[in-house]
């Protein structure tokens, strides 16, 4: 294969695995500190592309002459304080009083949770069952030979996407709040006695989750120049899985699983071209074979080290 | 306590009756019938499946307003989701129900293939009005199954010769792996085969709530296509076009009749969706003869969708309905071997024969082109009186 080809199909692959992997943090997070699997996260992503693409219209509307930066910006924060506000709910009302519920109501809370907001888009957002144009609003910088296609603003995506992260790891491993986070995690009644508040760590827990989930519904947007509101299931099934593989309640086994499973999907379509249809089937496949092998994911800690 | 319990239960009691001899004396006045329509209602097809019912809603408002006519017609419509299962459910509701004399159904292939052994074993004549798998109607002997709309064998063959005469040799294949999606591709690809164009290997077969190609669309880029073709439906066509554009491949798109919609020119914005080309039974709403009637009572009923170019089909195919039940009277049996008894017979669509398998034997195919926003019909568009150009044949190598 040449080389310029193979160079876009890492592109392609590393783009889907940086997506993959934001989603795949936010399970990691709740998992690590709550125990729960908050299967609502896909469409949280989701909600956060729509309210990004609202806030567009917005601004299109009433300040047409807002420069590209400023817009940007504006949508970023409307998806992100939207999304963060509807995850700190949702913590509140659902997750925390179902606390001492068998882990199964949670899952299913959530779960119903999803189906919820994915009917809400369809049914209340205007048009919502059709898909709609999302704006690029990076610039349309690129570099283009025979078989490559470099883009100014998948670059710029890759990069926000890997400080996002980052910024998660940073919180979590150096500040006060990472400290009680991580008390939480590793003994909530413990934690309790040592005076860290308990509901305030879930609160920011889901908030941090949230808001990288926004920017994922963001970049989703940008990169793909289309979203639906149907985007959210796979995308959460496939972050979900990746969370796993990687092992649940480890941010680096988020990454990690992220790009597994990109990777696997790329492969897929590339090897087996007379079955390409098949690729989800064989990258699902995939894992479960890695799970059959480590059944607590690539990068297993011990309880007391999660997150 | 209980004494009040039992007040409330006895005033209940009283209320059901009184509903229940209400409605009956009802039913008796007017002679009340029902037909059915089933379609996408939500989903990412809604836009055409709602256009669709309403058209068919139309024309029982109409019927029921006719002085002439001897009966009043109810509508009942339902949700097929475009999915196999919840057609096959909503199918087996109406069917079951006997006082549904008969329905215009489906949008989707997927579904009708999948429904249209349930309308059998009621004895439930439909009208197909959107679906156009062959094998809805040739691939069964059943006479409750009538299709109004013609079969994607035509869509091909028109869509390969124009293709081919404009010039374009190699082609690109993406289909979705619904039996909408595959027949689709199987036909096109023997039509450009016969007629001596070439399809570029491997063909890519895609699931139809895919979010990613440009695995698939670097590989195709790297076969250097002039056009790239896809069979499925909007929600894909619009995500396969706009990855294109970010992987720079300057090919020509094309599609079948399920991008045809506006939801695609939506999804898309008017510069990406511009040139795109598209094939659909029929001719627009506006072209036909009697079309500008048939808008204008639509748009008189304040309907909150905008009719998409499959209701006209609706619409006829309801109308034919009432027409022979209006002749032969609420019996299924009666309605369905009256509804083979329409030969060429000028309707709003054109003209409509039923062949022995139910199939309309007559229909007519169109090419559209994308053009500021809006599907025009190639006869009438800038690209065919030269104003414009698709994308040059040749140009990729």
């Amino acid at each position: 294969m040449e080389m310029e080809l193979l160079l876009q199909f890492c592109i392609n692959g590393l783009m889907l695995g940086m997506m993959y992997a934001l989603v795949a943090v936010g399970f990691t997070l709740f998992f690590g500190v709550l125990d729960v699997i908050v299967f609502s996260h896909g469409d949280t992503v989701m909600i956060g592309s729509f309210s990004g693409l609202s806030m567009y219209w917005w601004v299109n509307a009433y300040y047409p002459a807002m420069p590209a930066a400023g817009t940007a910006f504006l949508v970023v924060l409307a998806a992100v304080s939207v999304v963060v506000l509807l995850g700190m709910g949702v913590a509140d009302a659902v997750i925390v009083p179902l606390r001492k519920a068998p882990a199964l109501n949670t899952l299913l809370a959530t779960m119903m949770l999803g189906t919820v907001l994915r009917e809400s888009i369809r049914l209340f957002f205007p048009d919502g069952s059709n898909p709609h144009p999302f704006p690029g609003l990076l610039p349309d910088w690129s570099w283009r030979s025979s078989q490559l296609t470099l883009r100014f603003d998948n670059l710029a995506l890759f990069c926000s996407g890997a400080l996002i992260i980052a910024l998660v790891h940073f919180i979590i491993n150096r500040t006060r709040l990472g400290l009680a986070i991580r008390a939480v995690a590793q003994d909530e009644e413990a934690a309790k006695l040592m005076g860290v508040n308990f509901r305030l760590v879930v609160l920011a827990t889901f908030a941090m989750g949230a808001g990288v989930a926004a920017f994922a519904g963001v970049m989703n947007g940008i990169y793909y120049n289309e979203i639906t509101f149907g985007v959210g299931l796979l995308l959460g099934a496939i972050g979900f899985s990746a969370a796993v593989i990687g092992g649940l309640g480890n941010v680096f086994g988020a990454i990690l699983g992220g790009f597994i499973f990109a990777f696997l999907q790329t492969i897929g379509a590339v090897a087996m071209p007379f079955a390409a249809a098949y690729k989800d089937v064989f990258a699902f496949g995939v894992v479960i074979a890695l799970l059959a092998w480590r059944p607590t994911g690539l990068i297993a800690e011990p309880a007391s080290k999660r997150v | 306590m209980a004494a009040r319990h039992i007040l409330w239960r006895r005033v209940l009691c009283l209320a059901l009756f009184a509903a229940f001899f209400y409605a009956a004396g009802d039913a008796e006045a007017k002679t009340a019938l029902r037909v059915g329509y089933i379609g996408p209602l939500t989903g990412g097809n809604s836009s055409i499946g709602l256009g669709a019912r309403n058209a068919a809603e139309l024309a029982v408002f109409e019927r029921n307003e006719d002085s002439g006519a001897t009966y009043n017609y109810e509508l009942f419509s339902l949700d097929d989701e475009c999915k196999p299962d919840a057609g096959i459910k909503v199918a087996t509701k109406m069917a079951s129900d006997k006082k549904i004399l008969g329905a215009v159904a489906h949008y989707c292939s997927a579904v009708a293939l999948g429904t249209v052994d349930v309308y059998h074993r009621y004895g439930m004549p439909v009208i197909v009005y959107g679906a156009v798998s062959p094998g809805i109607t040739y691939g069964n002997n059943y006479p409750e199954i009538l299709r109004i709309i013609g079969t994607l064998i035509n869509q091909n063959k028109v869509a390969s010769e124009f293709m081919l005469s404009q010039g374009y040799k190699r082609f690109a294949i993406i289909h979705d792996t619904t039996d909408y999606g595959k027949d689709h591709k199987d036909y096109f690809t023997k039509f450009i085969k016969e007629q001596g164009g070439e399809i570029l290997e491997p063909m890519f077969g895609v699931t139809s709530d895919q979010q990613d190609f440009t695995t698939e669309l670097t590989k195709i880029k790297s076969m250097n296509p002039e056009v790239i073709y896809f069979s499925g439906l909007t929600p894909l066509g619009v995500r396969i076009r706009s990855q294109m554009e970010k992987l720079g491949i300057d090919a020509q798109f094309e599609g079948v009749s399920g991008i045809k919609s506006d939801a695609f020119i939506a999804g898309l914005g008017p510069d990406l969706a511009e040139g795109c080309l598209s094939f659909l039974e029929g001719s627009p709403v506006e072209k036909l003869a009697g079309g500008e009637a048939f808008l204008r009572s639509y748009q008189a009923r304040d309907f909150k969708n905008l009719p998409d170019t499959m209701a006209p089909f609706a619409y006829v195919a309801m109308r034919q309905f009432l027409d022979v039940i209006e002749k032969v009277g609420p019996d299924r049996k009666k309605i369905t071997e009256a509804l083979y008894k329409i030969k060429n017979a000028d309707t709003l669509i054109g003209k409509v024969s039923y062949d022995d398998h139910g199939q309309n034997s007559e229909p007519y195919v169109s090419k559209y082109v994308a053009q500021d926003g809006q599907w025009v019909v190639w006869e009438d568009s800038e690209y065919a009186s030269g104003k414009r150009s698709l994308k040059k044949p040749g140009a990729g190598k």
